[in-house]
């Protein structure tokens, strides 16, 4: 019966934008930079003296695992500043009063943070082809699971966002449960060259599915099964937006 | 006149089991300017955040516009402009940028030109492009007005408008008021002063512990504020006001000491001066004299007695 308020989440989505590109040179060179220095030191300089990984150039092997660990914590750390500083100035008052559902307030807030993931993760990946030979099999597959990934990611920031008190339980979750993880999940290695029982270990972190996914758009080669990588995103999005919904039904710190 | 804004049996409990709405029941009139008076804690910001959605309440109905705020709440919604009482602006964003963003927000397509009007209006026009932590206090709150305007709402809350702002400033927020007010919108401003409401508002609503105790025209509470009281107290006591006397209303206190006299303060003629002119004629010899005016806590106490 009431028509989706769509002017609210193009401000939303714009506002938050602005807030990008205000800041362009910071959002964009802090991730190019740490991204290169992976690529140069593990890529170009000790990536030449390891052998292939399954048939891949180590230097190739590890960019979509480093792409995968930029837009993560990029969609993540977005997203969850995104929500948190209205919350923190006090203006998030102007979001609660206005006239829009939850879904609404989660595309502008999500879209717009995994918006700037995505065009993080294309310049990471254009920064990649300056030091690395590298092909992608699958650029379509490729675009898709980057697209899915700063979706999820950022759903997961703006959880975070909202749960956080303070900017130092920000950075928690991003420093201590993203990055290990991207690490422990194969970016700089395949899990076929672990012992069994740290392989098994490892099919119980989500990232792994995700960067062999993300591996297998560029090479066709994966530790798990594309559609398995597929399933294991869906479900973090869907228990994702499962948080989300409920956070909005009962007002957890939002509303009094 | 009808009424834009009904509010039914609201009540607000917190999970601490504190009541900070006890079964409000408000009528809006469209056009007006009420004031919401009451101290500190009152449960004014509780009333005002849950007709605009901030806040849940425990029971009871609002409606704006003759639309529930719960389940027509985008109607609702979007005949609503908030200032709250904190100024809560993103440093770093130009003022354009803040107010195109409320607009938005409240669903409105975007217009610039209409935006330039309302910051003319508010005279942000040569600030439109500074950021504000740029601003100066008095402009920040400007542009926390302009947020809640960019809508072109029907109905503006202002809480506590003037808390902690200058006498200029405050008059400056009066003149934006009032033009409002003359292009429709109806107003519903919180404030603790007294004199604030009765400088504005065409009615008041006290409220105190979560409670309306009385809503009145401004002119007909204003009367009632009127009482004074004078008090003169005798070097001698007296066993009982002297005859000659008896035309004032006097009462003679306990020990005997003091006559107290009420009167409307804001009557022409006041009768004090024939007061005083009898009591020399009756040779009383006068220690002091003091006078006392009756207080909004006062009415208070009354209304709370009353009550009971």
């Amino acid at each position: 019966m009431s028509r989706p308020n769509l002017q609210a989440i193009r401000a939303i989505y714009l506002y938050e934008m602005g807030r990008f590109f205000r800041t362009i040179l910071q959002s964009m060179l802090a991730p190019v930079i740490s991204a290169s220095l992976y690529f140069v030191v593990f890529g170009a300089a000790i990536g030449g003296r390891i052998d292939q990984v399954e048939g891949i150039a180590y230097g190739a092997f590890i960019v979509p695992g480093l792409i995968m660990l930029t837009v993560t914590t990029q969609a993540t750390s977005n997203a969850s500043i995104g929500i948190f500083f209205p919350k923190f100035l006090g203006s998030i008052y102007e979001v609660l009063s206005a006239p829009v559902n939850a879904f609404e307030i989660v595309i502008g807030y999500v879209g717009a943070a995994a918006t700037k993931a995505f065009i993080v993760g294309l310049i990471i990946l254009a920064t990649a082809y300056l030091f690395i030979d590298l092909s992608i099999a699958r650029p379509f597959a490729m675009i898709l699971f980057l697209l899915l990934t700063c979706t999820s990611f950022a759903l997961l920031g703006f959880i975070i966002g909202i749960w956080a008190a303070n900017f130092e339980q920000l950075q928690l979750i991003p420093l201590l449960v993203i990055t290990p993880l991207v690490f422990l999940g194969g970016t700089f290695y395949s899990t076929t060259m672990l012992p069994p029982f740290w392989q098994g270990l490892t099919l119980l972190n989500p990232m792994h599915y995700l960067i062999s996914g993300f591996r297998w758009s560029f090479f066709e080669q994966a530790d798990v099964p594309i559609a398995l990588s597929l399933f294991a995103i869906a479900v973090f999005t869907v228990i994702c937006l499962a948080a989300i919904w409920w956070i909005f039904r009962t007002g957890w710190r939002l509303r009094s | 006149m009808t009424s834009i804004i009904a509010v039914r049996g609201l009540r607000k409990a917190y999970d601490s089991g504190f009541e900070a709405l006890k079964g409000v029941d408000l009528d809006i009139e469209e056009g007006e300017i009420i004031a919401l008076l009451g101290p500190n804690g009152a449960g004014k910001t509780t009333l005002i955040s849950t007709i605009c959605g901030i806040s849940r309440s425990t029971a009871g109905s609002v409606s704006v516009g003759g639309h529930d705020i719960q389940s027509d709440y985008r109607a609702a919604r979007a005949m609503i402009g908030l200032v709250p009482q904190e100024i809560s602006l993103e440093p770093f964003e130009t003022i354009a940028n803040t107010v195109r963003f409320s607009r938005g927000l409240f669903g409105r397509p975007p217009d610039e030109a209409r935006i330039d009007r309302l910051l003319a209006a508010l005279s942000l026009s040569e600030k439109k492009n500074a950021r504000n932590r740029e601003l100066s206090g008095g402009m920040k709150r400007r542009v926390m007005i302009a947020k809640a305007l960019s809508h072109e709402p029907r109905v503006l809350f202002l809480d506590e408008p003037t808390a902690g702002v200058d006498v200029e400033l405050r008059r400056e927020m009066w003149d934006v008021v009032k033009e409002l007010r003359r292009d429709g919108v109806t107003i519903i401003l919180t404030t603790h002063y007294i004199e604030e409401a009765e400088a504005i508002a065409d009615r008041i609503a006290v409220i105190n512990r979560g409670e309306i105790l009385l809503v009145e025209k401004t002119g007909d509470l204003m009367a009632r504020m009127g009482r004074k009281e004078l008090e003169i107290m005798l070097e001698a006591p007296l066993d009982a006001v002297p005859e000659s006397l008896s035309a004032h209303a006097l009462t003679l206190s306990p020990d005997g000491r003091g006559l107290v006299y009420g009167y409307d303060g804001r009557a022409q003629s006041t009768g004090v001066g024939a007061l005083m002119a009898d009591i020399q004629a009756a040779g009383l010899p006068i220690a002091d004299i003091r006078t006392r005016q009756s207080s909004l806590e006062e009415i208070f106490v009354g209304l709370v007695k009353d009550e009971n």
